[in-house]
């Protein structure tokens, strides 16, 4: 039958009209309803009879059919497509495979020290920055060693100022865009004018350069130009440390510190855990010696003397709060018991004339004695920031505790050419002044803002120089007052080449073109030089090839003169590219920029004991000691000040970083400011008050005013545990003027009152309570664990004692009933085969460096959300850091820690159930997947968490708009929206990758081979991820040990996540 | 007549719920009137007017809500509900007078009930419109809110059976539809007198089109009772489950201050205590600008204070016991929570919520008070409040200090929130509003069947 036989009316009526006649109309019509198409079409008319349509998987297809179309079509219709040019590859380029990242060695510097790195690069888009495991300072000897991806907070955050959109784009003269070529011809002619008075009027400012190309661009011009002056300055510099050695050793020395040897270390201001060079190398060798396992049952010793708290004093086993006045008197007391040999005179002064009243006399003995008991295995450091006279003294009882050669050793400095850089700028000042600077050229650096305010680049000297060059990334305060402005290339848009804190030079790549028309400093140094086109890349490149090879020939020379000639058996490759021929270096050059360094070309040690002559004040290869000035009580009514660079935008280079700025800073969780510490006795005094504010991460705080020398800064306080009373710390960095959006006005800066005589410290201050209280945004309100059961502590001894007994402890809060897991109404629990993600974070070896949360940041997509909004309390980190204070008395904490806090990837997560729609759900492998596009943000699963991982978009945060960050952007992460829910998912990415990798190869994930963005970039490996189900993976054996525990595992939420209780090793002697 | 003596004595029987002096027809006329014939005063222009410039400013926020996220709110983390939440329970509370009276006090046979039922009724279907905007616009994206529904889709999901939110979705569309219906049939005979005696041409159009061809046959009459009580039966219910499920938003979540068992009869509870406080606030003036003290009379307004003072003694036991098991479960977190309600940052909040539902209303004990108009008309409004405060007390002071004080946090609403507040008050009075103008605020015919005059004729 034809297919439209049931429903055609015209057919039937056909039949009834054009029947013979009318009298047959009834009889027709009932005949036409015995027809049978007449009743196939009653049947399917009425419902009663219609067929059923009882096929639920047509139907179901039907439906997804029909919804797919309509969606298609509304997609089609609705979308605008916007032009787009796509030219596919004409020639592939070899390795790169669509979709598959890349990652190439590189390194970022940062006051002047190499943090070498390994580049993540998703088509041709530098993406990820991880540390680079091959490099010899993430490496230790041990060659299972998988090397550390370990970087610091900064070097991970430098990747979003690549794709800054504040980034100046263009040459300007005079705030007018000018061509390079421009910039190019009136140099020239400058030059000329120069050249006949033998560059007289030519100085070059630079920052801390460690860069051998940039030192040998710099001594040619100077050859060329012998009246030219290069002049460097960086506000944080190492002149204390310098002039340290100076007085002790006689020369200049870089120190390096081996805390893998070490039992016992005296830290002097040193905040080596996180501010140090080397601070990676150092945490993570720290770090190693303190973990305990069940096989492992000795940690090493941290002592701490410092005079406002970091993240070392955190660390330390003891830590004691001094003020800067008491320090040096305080450390030669020391280095007298110690054995120092030529005890310095320690004028006395009426203060110090009962030996109990000297500072630390309670606990100087047992320290001494414990120094004392581990010979050739202490550390004694001290700290960029603490004065000459304590380096003095640390080199000098680091020999007499024969540390020299096992725990420290020295090398010559890093830099190209070391100098007093405040000494160095306040010759360029002088010259200034006396007007006889032309052409100035500042090559980086930012010194209209950070100078010291005695020697301020401010307007009125500048403009005393004729024509005025500058070199930056961004148009900072020192851009707007030069004629000049040459936007500088990222290190991940340029060549150039730099070392780490052992000396092992990095040749840094770039991973991308310059997005702007930036110019690396090399470029515009060529400008000075006969050839002035160069590109970074042969200059980097000639350098290596051939006055490398005499620059690294004298580096060594010291090392010639002290230790036999470099055996002739280190092969070519491994030595320096001196006497490489020609053919050999294309594969030296490959190599080296593959592997991501320069090899063997560290330092080599230098050794004084045996070369000084007896004669020598450094007599028997003990350092000289410097003559301590008597201990300055400060007057009463004044405060001493402490300078310290801040944790997140260190000296003001990172302000216009919003990941940076959003970062809280570990012990005050203060995001977006900076405010000047006070102890809590005395904000007492001074009836200073931090009030916490209702609007969430809101703390309305005091401000005072700072006087002296004649300026003035007026601030927000903040009160500080541990902070020794009288004694006020500022923070360097804000108060930026020209920054950029993130960046400007935000904070004060504490630079104006900061001096060149005394950079560090400042006594004498006078400080009265100002008016008007200041808002500040902080992430986290209260740092006392209320005697709950969060972050388990115990000392080492306490902790072997109990043995395998369940362990409790004084410190930590009430345990509570921890659930069996079969203590369930429901049976029938999901069994987990295969993978079981979990992770396991070891409480005694986070440092509290905050790397992890600018790794997580990075990698996923994480939003920057602003002040107003932490003042909210809506940060987006995914991973936080809870510090927590402990201790009876606010004022002098006994112990500060810190706890990583991701998701904690419950297997009863209390998240999931409450979700109306199905957005957080269970994986297989018991992760608590979060699906963003099935969110319609109710906001109950965040409210249900017990942990407060999960993070809502309030607003749109995320900048979609903005074409830079869209480079920036983790490709296989997901970029939220507004109204959605998110969380950490463990890297969920990264599991992917590395299973789709196993099953290709058909075979199981390796333990090791998925980690998370905040566990590669753990300098402590205190984060480690892996599969539980698999008894010999690194997670399986951390959760089996004694200090496992899961965070309020009286709720029975069954965390993935576990932490290892934190210990410390206070000395018994100590009380 | 409304300031005659009160006698004491059994309620149903001796004590008329009516002035003595009403009959049919003086009822039918007094009520209609108000609507059909009655200028209309000048109070109600200005009421309105205030109430449709508060509507304006609830779609002001709305429309800026919408646009820019919910992030105009007040709302963070850790306290991820605040005022958006609040207000719903409040809202979702006060609509519980109208069901109780009409439906519970209709199947227990309470006559009085008569006089005010139409009124709480339409106050209950208004307070859950203004309800019902909060849930909708307090997610992040509402637009994607049909995913609560189990619909469908070609996504081939459901929706989570397990959350409380989904159970949300369906108590609080039934109890609406169904309060909707209930209204609406109550309403039908009532439609048809305003047809009759409407004298304009569109309002007899639009009360026929609305009177559904009411005709009052006895049949008409039979199934209309038959649909009435079976719609009361299916409303009963809807009483309970409304503000349990509301409760188990908190009580199924692990939160202290939330994970409670008692939390369905003390929600239930104070849910009527809030609703019977609501229905003073709004019968005190109303019957004194239009002359009702003849239908609701002050056995009404006592019977009704009774009530609240019976509820508040049960929302005081509520937070006696809540305070107890704080305690009593020796739980640390759980006795936190409590010592943090009474000492914290928002004790205030804790302590004149226990001054407004617990110490306040017990002047009701005193019969002076009991039928002082003006002490009950505040303090039915310090009711109101009280019961604000409680659900302020319930989530925020709940949600800012959990489990980890590192993710301690507080809270304080934007003017947006206030405005989305003001807004909903707003709807709810414009609508209110447009009730007692357009539309017979007390039931007439059921008015007529409890008079005297009713009585004789089934004899």
């Amino acid at each position: 039958m034809s297919e439209d036989r049931h429903i055609n009316f015209k057919l039937m009526r056909d039949r009834i009209v054009g029947s013979e006649d009318g009298k047959n109309f009834w009889r027709s019509l009932e005949e036409l309803g015995n027809s049978p198409e007449f009743r196939e079409f009653v049947q399917r008319e009425n419902p009663q009879h219609a067929e059923e349509w009882d096929n639920p998987v047509e139907r179901r297809t039907f439906l997804k059919l029909m919804g797919a179309s309509l969606a298609l079509a509304g997609l089609s219709g609705c979308v605008y497509q916007p032009p787009e040019k796509i030219v596919p590859f004409v020639r592939q380029p070899q390795e790169a495979v669509p979709g598959k990242p890349l990652f190439f060695a590189t390194a970022a510097t940062v006051a002047g020290i190499a943090t070498p790195l390994l580049a993540r690069s998703n088509e041709g888009r530098p993406t990820k920055l991880e540390g680079n495991p091959d490099h010899p300072i993430n490496r230790s000897a041990d060659p299972g060693d998988r090397g550390s991806s370990a970087t610091d907070l900064f070097a991970q955050a430098s990747i979003l100022d690549l794709y800054d959109p504040d980034r100046s784009q263009t040459v300007t003269y005079r705030d007018e865009i000018r061509t390079w070529t421009a910039f190019l011809g009136e140099m020239r002619t400058a030059l000329d004018e120069q050249r006949a008075k033998q560059g007289a009027g030519l100085r070059f400012v630079t920052e801390t350069v460690t860069s051998p190309t940039l030192g040998a661009q710099l001594k040619a011009i100077l050859a060329e130009f012998p009246q030219a002056k290069w002049h460097q300055y960086e506000p944080v510099n190492r002149d204390n440390a310098r002039s340290g050695a100076i007085t002790a050793l006689g020369q200049p020395v870089n120190t390096i510190y081996h805390f893998d040897q070490a039992e016992r270390i005296l830290s002097l201001e040193a905040d080596f855990l996180s501010g140090a060079p080397g601070t990676l190398r150092y945490a993570r060798d720290f770090a190693a010696r303190r973990r305990i396992n069940e096989g492992k049952h000795e940690m090493s010793r941290l002592y701490v003397v410092e005079t406002t708290p970091t993240t070392t004093g955190a660390s330390a086993d003891h830590r004691w709060s001094v003020r800067p006045s008491e320090l040096e008197g305080f450390v030669s007391q020391l280095a007298a018991r110690l054995g120092a040999q030529g005890p310095p005179v320690v004028a006395s002064s009426p203060g110090q004339s009962s030996p109990n009243d000297v500072y630390g006399s309670g606990w100087i003995g047992p320290l001494d004695r414990d120094l004392q008991q581990h010979r050739g295995a202490s550390i004694v450091i001290a700290g960029a920031e603490a004065p000459p006279a304590v380096h003095a003294f640390a080199h000098a009882m680091n020999a007499a505790l024969g540390n020299i050669g096992k725990t420290v050793s020295y090398t010559d400095p890093l830099e190209v050419n070391s100098v007093d850089q405040k000494e160095s700028l306040r010759d360029l000042v002088q010259d200034i002044d006396a007007s006889r600077v032309e052409l100035l050229v500042i090559l980086g650096g930012n010194p209209a803002y950070n100078t010291p305010a005695d020697l301020k680049l401010d307007r009125d000297r500048l403009f005393k120089t004729k024509l005025r060059v500058h070199l930056s990334s961004h148009k900072d305060e020192t851009s707007e007052l030069c004629h000049w402005h040459i936007p500088e290339a990222h290190y991940l848009e340029s060549w150039g080449d730099t070392r780490s804190f052992d000396g092992t030079a990095t040749i840094v790549q770039p991973l991308i073109e310059p997005l702007y028309g930036s110019k690396t400093v090399h470029e515009v140094l060529a400008v000075f030089s006969e050839q002035y086109d160069r590109k970074a890349y042969d200059i980097v490149r000639d350098y290596w090839r051939s006055a490398g090879s005499q620059e690294a020939g004298s580096s060594r020379q010291s090392a010639a003169e002290q230790q036999p000639a470099p055996s002739p058996t280190r092969g070519p490759q491994a030595g320096s590219p001196l006497g490489v021929v020609a053919a050999d270096f294309e594969a030296w050059w490959r190599k080296s920029l593959h592997d991501g360094f320069v090899p063997d070309s560290a330092l080599p040690p230098k050794i004084f004991a045996k070369t000084e002559s007896p004669d020598n004040t450094n007599a028997g290869g003990t350092p000289a000691l410097p003559a301590v000035s008597d201990t300055q009580h400060p007057a009463p009514g004044t405060y001493e000040v402490v300078f310290r660079t801040d944790p997140s935008i260190f000296d003001g280079r990172f302000a216009n970083n919003g990941w940076l700025q959003e970062l809280p800073k570990p012990l005050t969780k203060l995001t977006w400011d900076n405010a000047a510490l006070v102890s809590p006795d005395t904000a007492k005094r001074m009836g200073l008050e931090n009030t916490i504010g209702w609007k969430g991460g809101e703390v309305l705080v005091d401000n005072i005013t700072i006087h002296h020398r004649g300026q003035s800064i007026t601030c927000p306080t903040w009160i500080m545990p541990g902070q020794p009373d009288d004694v006020i710390t500022l923070h360097l960095g804000y108060g930026r003027q020209r920054a950029g959006r993130v960046g400007s006005k935000r904070g004060f800066n504490a630079y104006t009152i900061r001096t060149s005589d005394s950079p560090w410290t400042a006594a004498g201050v006078k400080v009265e309570k100002a008016l008007g209280q200041f808002q500040l945004a902080v992430t986290q309100l209260h740092f006392n664990m209320e005697g709950r059961d969060i972050l388990r502590t115990n000392t080492l001894e306490e902790y072997l004692k109990e043995g395998h007994g369940d362990s409790k402890s004084e410190h930590s809060g009430e345990r509570t009933h921890v659930p069996a897991p079969d203590e369930t109404l429901y049976g029938n629990e999901h069994k987990y085969e295969g993978y079981a993600w979990g992770m396991a974070v070891d409480a005694n070896s986070c440092v509290g460096c905050n790397a992890c949360i600018v790794a997580c940041q990075s990698e996923n997509n994480i939003p920057v959300v602003g002040k107003e909004q932490v003042v909210r309390s809506r940060e987006m980190h995914w991973l936080r850091v809870d510090t927590y204070f402990q201790g009876p008395e606010a004022s002098n904490p006994e112990g500060t820690y810190f706890m990583p806090v991701p998701c904690m990837h419950c297997e009863n997560a209390p998240c999931e159930p409450v979700c109306p729609v199905h957005a957080t759900v269970h994986s297989a492998e018991g992760i608590n997947d979060m699906v963003y596009n099935r969110c319609v943000g109710t906001r109950y699963c965040s409210n249900n968490c017990p942990y407060k991982v999960r993070r809502f978009n309030f607003l749109l945060y995320q900048d979609w708009d903005t074409p830079t960050y869209q480079l920036m952007r983790n490709p296989e992460v997901s970029v939220r929206s507004r109204g959605v829910m998110e969380k950490c998912t463990y890297c969920i990415q990264r599991i992917q990758e590395a299973k789709i990798g196993a099953e290709l190869e058909n075979r199981p994930v390796r333990d090791g081979e998925i980690v998370t963005a905040c566990q590669a970039v753990c300098p402590t490996e205190a984060i480690v991820f892996g599969n539980i189900n698999d008894p010999n993976s690194r997670v399986a054996k951390m959760k089996a040990d004694r200090r496992n525990y899961s965070l309020l595992s009286d709720l029975n939420t069954r965390p993935r996540t576990t932490y290892l209780g934190a210990l410390r090793n206070p000395n018994p002697e100590i009380t | 007549m409304a300031n005659e003596p009160y006698t004491e004595g059994p309620i149903h029987t001796t004590v008329p719920v009516v002035g003595p002096d009403l009959t049919f027809v003086s009822v039918t006329d007094k009520i209609s009137s108000l609507v059909l014939k009655r200028k209309t005063p000048l109070w109600w222009f200005i009421g309105f007017a205030v109430s449709f410039l508060l509507v304006q400013l609830l779609l002001l926020t709305i429309t800026h809500l919408v646009f820019t996220g919910i992030g105009i709110w007040g709302n963070n983390v850790p306290i991820g509900w605040a005022f958006d939440i609040i207000n719903f329970v409040w809202w979702i509370g006060i609509g519980h007078a109208g069901t109780l009276i009409s439906a519970i006090l209709l199947l227990l046979r309470q006559q009085w009930r008569t006089s005010i039922n139409r009124f709480a009724e339409a106050m209950t279907l208004f307070a859950v419109a203004s309800a019902g905007l909060f849930p909708l616009l307090h997610a992040g994206r509402p637009w994607l809110l049909y995913w609560m529904f189990p619909y469908p889709n070609t996504m081939g999901i459901w929706p989570q059976f397990r959350s409380p939110l989904m159970w949300d979705v369906f108590a609080i569309s039934t109890y609406g539809t169904v309060s909707a219906l209930f209204w609406f049939i109550g309403l039908i005979p009532d439609f048809a007198t305003l047809r009759d005696r409407a004298r304009s041409k569109p309002f007899q159009i639009i009360y026929g089109m609305l009177a559904m061809g009411w005709r009052g046959s006895a049949r008409h009459w039979h199934r209309y009772e038959m649909a009435y009580l079976l719609l009361a039966g299916l409303a009963t219910p809807l009483v309970l489950s409304v503000h349990t499920i509301v409760s188990l938003d908190f009580a199924a979540g692990v939160i202290p201050g939330w994970h409670a068992t008692i939390f369905p009869p003390y929600f239930v509870a104070g849910a009527i205590y809030a609703g019977f406080a609501m229905v003073l606030v709004l019968t005190i003036p109303l019957r004194k600008f239009y002359g009702l003290e003849d239908f609701i009379t002050m056995r009404h307004i006592e019977n009704m204070a009774k009530v609240m003072l019976a509820t508040g003694l049960i929302v005081a036991y509520g937070y006696i016991m809540e305070a107890f098991f704080g305690w009593y479960s020796g739980n640390i977190y759980e006795r936190f929570m409590i010592y943090n309600r009474m000492t914290g940052p928002y004790k205030w909040f804790y302590w004149s919520l226990i001054l407004c539902n617990v110490l306040a209303p017990q002047i009701i004990w005193f019969k002076r008070f009991r039928r002082n108009l003006v002490v009950l008309f505040v303090l039915s409004i310090v009711v109101s409040i009280g019961m604000w405060l409680e659900r302020f007390v319930i989530i925020v002071t709940s949600l800012h200090r959990d489990f980890l004080p590192s993710s301690w946090g507080m809270y304080s609403p934007t003017v947006w929130d206030f405005s989305m507040f003001l807004g909903t008050i707003g709807l709810f009075f414009a609508l209110l509003f447009l009730f007692i103008r357009f539309l017979p605020i007390i039931s007439i015919f059921e008015m007529r069947t409890i008079l005297p005059e009713a009585e004789l004729e089934e004899d």
